[in-house]
């Protein structure tokens, strides 16, 4: 006996393309980087440090960042009750439950696997969402989990950082100390300040899209777990609907953590192409949950 | 979960294991015997609605299988429980009940949102409460027993889990041991 849930053939073929490219990039990037004999390795290393540092202790830092806290069942019974029954439903061990004492409505999922998960959610969005649209939120925020989006995407940023390292290093030593070497060739530093700039752009862009990729995995997944996706939907329009009209102080503080929110927090300049954004946009979402209800619908 | 799955942002959804179910009634025996916990003739079956029409109908066909003799009541969280009653010393029969309404759920393609099931038990002495509660997705048993005020009688949950231990597949995990307050038929 199967579901009714096919998968998305296409939305997994444009990950895989991504995460292709993003790889094919690191290797040209690192080819390059040799070639031109810099030294690379202490690159790779202050990069790997980094990521290290990011990988091992988001959990710790979204949710210092946020001012989270943790919360036990006793303080929050109806938030831990809804995520024990999303938990057996999927049968994933539970993550741990925080609750962040901020008005903007948002939720973010954090931490490098499912053991270390933290699922937390803003004031804000309690105090807005009916039962039934947290709910599918919190499978949302689940899903993430599941898919181990944070481990994805901190490796998929990796290239992003060491560019974006190089960018600096090639200003600095590169540039500068270029009057002591060749003086009729092209200067090593600028090559490398070239080819690290593009690098950094190709990788951005590439790192925002699988981003945007994931989210939709997520709201798709979230709505197969509670098989209501217009609740997710109903969430999704009140959530963004709401955040354009919260004061930007606050929006601000909150932005560098816009990846692993449920949706971002919309920032001063909205204008901004959807190719720069970690999620896509309301109408492609809602599009996709209002497919999987037709689906669900079909007898 | 495969890595692959989790790197392609995939979820494949868990198919309910049903049949663990019937193992119950020999395990009711084995339970009398070491706690004194008698069944109460009372099970329940918790599901998620989906929306859309082909759900409705087929809750609506369920309904009509089992007529009368299941209550149906939502609770706060949105799921549906629909309540079986049998005699107490029907618990075979009251299986096969809860059996029925699984299978129908599950052969028109709603085994996902099959959550748990629960068959309760209650000590004829001091009148202490427990359900043994059917985890479908993993397939295993944990019981539950509540205490007045949303606390737990873990003392009697873990005697419980001694006496069941060979009986049962039981959850090894405690903490998904998750509570059901107030559900139908505790």
């Amino acid at each position: 006996m199967g579901t009714r849930f096919a998968s998305d053939r296409g939305l997994t073929t444009r990950m895989v393309v991504t995460m292709f490219l993003l790889g094919l990039l690191y290797v040209v990037f690192i080819g390059v980087l040799i070639v031109l004999g810099v030294r690379a390795l202490s690159v790779l290393v202050i990069a790997g440090g980094l990521l290290f540092v990011q990988y091992f202790l988001s959990d710790r830092i979204a949710l210092f960042a946020m001012h989270g806290r943790e919360v036990s069942p006793q303080e929050a019974p109806e938030l831990h009750g809804m995520i024990d029954r999303l938990c057996a439903l999927a049968d994933m061990p539970k993550p741990r439950v925080a609750i962040a004492d901020s008005d903007v409505p948002n939720a973010f999922a954090t931490g490098r696997n499912q053991k270390k998960a933290v699922v937390c959610v803003t004031t804000g969005i309690l105090r807005r969402l009916e039962p039934q649209e947290l709910e599918g939120v919190l499978s949302h925020e689940l899903s993430h989990v599941a898919h181990r989006d944070v481990a994805v995407m901190t490796i998929a940023s990796f290239l992003g950082i060491v560019a974006g390292l190089m960018t600096r290093f090639a200003l600095y030593a590169g540039l500068g100390g270029r009057r002591n070497g060749n003086q009729g060739g092209v200067p090593v530093g600028l090559i490398i300040l070239l080819v690290s700039v593009i690098v950094y752009a190709i990788s951005f862009l590439l790192t925002r899209a699988l981003s945007r990729y994931r989210e939709l995995a997520a709201d798709r997944a979230g709505a197969l777990l509670t098989q209501r996706p217009s609740a997710l939907a109903s969430a999704l329009v009140k959530i963004t609907g709401d955040m354009a009209r919260i004061p930007t102080q606050d929006l601000r503080e909150a932005a560098p953590f816009n990846a692993f929110y449920f949706a971002p927090a919309a920032a001063p300049g909205q204008t901004l192409a959807n190719l720069f954004s970690t999620h896509p946009p309301l109408e492609r979402r809602l599009a996709q949950l209002s497919d999987i209800s037709r689906q669900l619908g079909r007898g | 979960m495969g890595w692959l799955d989790a790197l392609l942002g995939r979820s494949k959804p868990v198919k309910p294991n049903l049949d663990a179910l019937f193992a119950l009634p020999s395990a009711a025996v084995t339970l009398q015997a070491a706690t004194g916990l008698v069944p109460t003739g009372l099970g329940s079956v918790a599901f998620r609605a989906a929306e859309g029409g082909a759900f409705a109908t087929l809750e609506r066909d369920v309904k009509e299988l089992l007529g009368e003799r299941v209550e149906e009541s939502r609770d706060s969280y949105g799921y549906t429980w629909l309540l079986v009653r049998r005699e107490p010393d029907a618990l075979g029969d009251l299986v096969t009940e809860l059996h029925a309404v699984n299978s129908s759920l599950e052969s028109a393609g709603f085994g996902l949102s099959l959550l748990c099931s629960l068959v309760s038990f209650r000590s004829e002495g001091d009148g202490r409460r427990l359900a043994v509660v059917y985890l479908y997705k993993r397939g295993t048993f944990y019981p539950f027993a509540p205490l007045a005020a949303q606390r737990r009688d873990n003392a009697l949950e873990l005697q419980v889990r001694g006496a069941l231990e060979g009986e049962l597949p039981l959850e090894k995990d405690l903490g998904r041991w998750f509570p059901v307050w107030g559900a139908p038929g505790l």
